[in-house]
């Protein structure tokens, strides 16, 4: 339907926006590589590397994919099956750790 | 971008503006190239084939009993007799990252019908992609010589390899194709097929340069991967 319109006005985001957005990612990867760097151990080091690698996916996804500026419509779509993918996770964890289970106790016991 | 300029419809922001959309026994994407939205899918699709990847990792890494390797050391780079921990990571990362901020300029200059710079900008974006792929070649071959494959590795747990080649190698496809693409899009909006509304090969819909977009989503999704990869399988 929109496509057989004739697109005469163009409008776009100004420049300014993606150089900040383009910084922003440099920074941020920055910061995940120092995470490695100066050896941040444990829950700090997964805290850390969990929020910029969510600030740096969430940037991308807002600004040089154009979801801030799309119809909830297509958003909507977009996002909430990313909500199956976390359940997901969820269920491995609790297979992964009941497979290491088993391991280390056959392990132990010997069949 | 569903802009009321370019497109013709109103847009109302949030949750009202996607009701009155979806009760409007009309297209619900309205305003939204049909080619973009399939881009969407699509992406949506390789999100799940890319989390699968990543979810089996989780799950083999956390369930073997055996130390894993140290991706620090086993991916450091000798400089100088001394190893720098992730550096031929760190640096693909930032020339990915380069590569999507020349990609996003490039769909802004597109939108304005700016043929030169959207072309050259293309251009750019396909040689960091190149970059890219070259530094993992020479990353796999390095590894190869150490004795990394997918069944065994001198580091620790066996599964290590099977993952890293898999995860990469998908990677590293993608971003080959996007490459590919590329190219032919600096091609095509040099020789201003967008401007005649040429008809591109296989198709009878007339060019346009909503289709640097639509290559555009394509291209940041690869960088968007990679920051996942990154985290997860180099950092975690």
């Amino acid at each position: 339907m929109s496509e057989t319109k004739k697109q005469e006005q163009t409008s776009t985001h100004k420049i300014g926006i993606y150089l900040w957005i383009w910084g922003l990612l440099f920074v941020l990867s920055f910061f995940s590589y120092m995470v490695d760097w100066f050896q941040f151990q444990g829950l700090l080091r997964w805290t850390l590397i969990l929020t910029f690698m969510f600030l740096k996916a969430g940037l991308i996804m807002a600004f040089f994919m154009h979801l801030f500026w799309e119809r909830y419509a297509l958003v909507n779509v977009l996002l909430w099956p990313m909500t199956a993918i976390a359940c997901f996770v969820f269920l491995m964890v609790a297979e992964f750790r009941y497979t290491l289970f088993t391991r280390l106790f056959y392990f132990v016991v010997g069949g | 971008m569903s802009d009321p300029k370019i497109e013709g419809y109103t847009f109302k922001p949030g949750f009202k503006g996607m009701a009155e959309d979806t009760g409007s026994d009309q297209t619900i994407f309205k305003g939204v190239h049909w080619g973009k939205a399939m881009m969407w899918i699509f992406l949506l699709s390789d999100t799940f084939i890319f989390s699968c990847f990543l979810i089996s990792y989780m799950k083999g890494r956390g369930s073997t009993p055996v130390e894993w390797p140290n991706p620090s050391e086993v991916f450091a780079l000798e400089v100088g007799g001394v190893p720098v921990p992730l550096l031929l990571i760190a640096i693909m990362t930032f020339v990915l990252i380069t590569s999507s901020g020349t990609m996003a300029l490039a769909v802004k200059y597109g939108y304005e019908k700016n043929k030169k710079k959207c072309g050259w900008l293309l251009l750019a974006t396909a040689l960091g992609g190149l970059t890219f792929v070259g530094m993992q070649a020479f990353e796999w071959t390095k590894l190869i010589h150490e004795g990394v494959r997918p069944w065994a590795n001198p580091f620790g747990a066996q599964q290590f390899g099977s993952f890293f080649f898999m995860i990469t190698g998908f990677h590293g496809t993608h971003v080959s194709i996007g490459v590919i693409f590329l190219s032919i899009y600096a091609y095509k909006t040099f020789a201003g097929h967008y401007d005649t509304r040429k008809r591109g090969w296989f198709t009878s819909i007339k060019g346009d340069y909503v289709e640097i977009e639509i290559l555009g989503l394509y291209w940041h999704f690869v960088d968007l991967v990679w920051v996942f990869i990154f985290a997860f399988f180099y950092l975690w």
